[in-house]
């Protein structure tokens, strides 16, 4: 009986998180579009509901009710697999995501090593999705997306190491806490800026969209997929950028915490705080889908291993001498 | 590469820029209209789904001359006619294939009194081909649905013609 409670108290706690991480994607989808929109001077989707707020929900039932087309001489499991095991890597890495001090589902010591883990068997379902399709676009696809992510994955690593360096820990409310002197993006903003082009990059957002580049790929690994099993790709999509968004806000911009601690501001929530701090950040994704041309392959790759990889080594050589000369170094 | 150049690329100079570019136009008025609640100005030329027009006494206008379907470049007109008992010359077939119909308008400008007219109707798609062959009665179901706007779109057109 004790096991079933425990089981069944984890359970409740994972809906909790769950169900709020899968509208939230919902919803960001539709501010996305509404951005994207706007920046155009469209008017975007605003019929289903209010401001059309429901309409990734139209578009899910849609979606739903879309027969599932298996490509004959794609391979079944794999294929079937392929949007399973993007959308619960998308999910699972949430586990470790601090909401406050308290409210977080799993508080590991290694949070950051298992969030980078995560992300990084994201590829799989990548490839697997364009390998067994057995056609040439999510073939060619899914080649690119793998070499993007993880060239990109590098640097990311790497910015991570400098965060690591001034917190001395793995656990992301150890880190969230370092900074409630002064966050992160204020000294370490050149890695600020790298990891948000490197966090566009590994969600294959614009301008790094290769992967899907409709110009070239149709829609790259996503082309043979359909109904329910496109949208699976789609929510697993949205849910790494929100993800990505939320380790930006906890490693450069103080997670939960309140910008100033005073009496007003002390009030809200760290919840709050943390979901403000990623809107922010998302915004800015959806800005930059707006406003930049897509990038060409090899400038893509030029970015990755000739600019921000050097860039970030010798960031973390500055961050780790200065903090050695000034005896700053965290006491582990 | 010149020093300012590299400043430029290294500070995202253009980047940053084009965010703040992007972020004006964000709470710039919208250029679109909202379609289906808000509908764009339509000229009383505009040829869209034809009608055949009734005199106000309820006789339809049509003489079944066939300059129509002469004139008709596409040959989606199909015309029959007969003497009426009154010994007047009516059409008994009065077909338009709207998949054919090129929506010209020259059916419009040959009609010597007023019958065949394209009015400001563009939503008329259907889900199969058959509702797409228009008969006489649909035409003249049109006519009398739209005949307000019809007279006062040839009305206001007429100085012109």
């Amino acid at each position: 009986m004790e096991y079933l409670d425990i089981i069944l108290q984890e359970s409740y706690k994972i809906l909790f998180l769950l169900v709020p991480v899968l509208v939230s994607v919902a919803m960001i989808v539709w501010l996305d579009r509404r951005v994207w929109a706007f920046v155009q001077k469209r008017q975007g989707p605003n019929v289903v509901g209010p401001f059309g707020l429901l309409q990734s929900l139209a578009d899910a039932l849609k979606y739903i009710f879309k027969e599932i087309i298996i490509p004959a001489s794609s391979n079944k499991v794999i294929f079937i697999l392929a949007p399973i095991i993007t959308m619960t890597l998308a999910l699972i890495a949430w586990a470790v995501i601090p909401f406050g001090l308290e409210q977080v589902l799993a508080d590991i010591n290694v949070g950051i090593l298992y969030i980078f883990a995560v992300s990084s068997l994201g590829v799989y379902g990548i490839i697997m999705g364009g390998w067994s399709s057995n056609s040439k676009y999510p073939f060619l696809g899914a080649i690119r997306s793998a070499a993007q992510m993880v060239s990109y994955e590098v640097s990311i690593g790497i910015i991570i190491i400098n965060v690591l360096l001034c917190v001395g820990s793995l656990n992301l409310n150890d880190i969230v806490v370092a900074q409630k002197e002064m966050w992160f993006v204020i000294p370490l903003f050149p890695m600020f800026v790298i990891f948000f082009i490197s966090a566009l990059a590994e969600t294959n957002r614009p301008p790094f969209d290769l992967p899907e580049a409709e110009a070239e790929l149709v829609a790259g690994y996503q082309t043979e997929y359909s109904g329910m099993m496109y949208a699976m790709f789609w929510l697993g999509e949205y849910a790494n950028i929100l993800l990505m968004c939320a380790l930006g806000s906890i490693l450069f911009l103080g997670g939960w915490l309140s910008p100033i601690d005073l009496y007003p501001f002390n009030l809200i929530p760290g919840a709050l705080w943390l979901i403000f701090k990623i809107l922010f950040l998302f915004i800015l994704f959806a800005l930059v889908k707006a406003i930049v041309p897509r990038y060409r392959y090899d400038q893509l790759m030029r970015l990755g291993w000739k600019i921000f990889l050097p860039l970030s080594l010798t960031y973390v050589v500055l961050t780790a001498s200065y903090l050695f000369y000034f005896n700053l170094l965290p006491t582990i | 590469m010149k020093i300012s150049r590299f400043f430029k690329t290294i500070l995202m100079a253009d980047f940053i820029s084009g965010l703040f570019i992007a972020i004006k136009e964000l709470f710039k008025p919208k250029k679109t209209i909202n379609y289906p609640f808000e509908k764009g100005k339509i000229s009383p030329r505009y040829r869209g789904e034809h009608a055949l027009r009734r005199y106000p006494n309820g006789e339809e206008r049509c003489i079944a001359c066939k300059l129509c379907e002469a004139v008709c470049p596409a040959q989606a007109i199909t015309i029959e006619s007969s003497e009426r008992a009154d010994g007047s010359r009516k059409t008994t077939r009065y077909d338009i294939d709207m998949m054919k119909c090129i929506y010209c308008g020259l059916c419009e400008e040959s009609c010597p009194v007023d019958a065949i007219v394209q009015g400001p109707n563009f939503e008329f798609s259907t889900e199969t081909r058959e509702e797409l062959y228009y008969t006489k009665e649909k035409l003249l179901d049109n006519g009398d649905r739209w005949e307000n706007v019809l007279a006062a779109n040839i009305k206001s057109d007429n100085p012109y013609r």
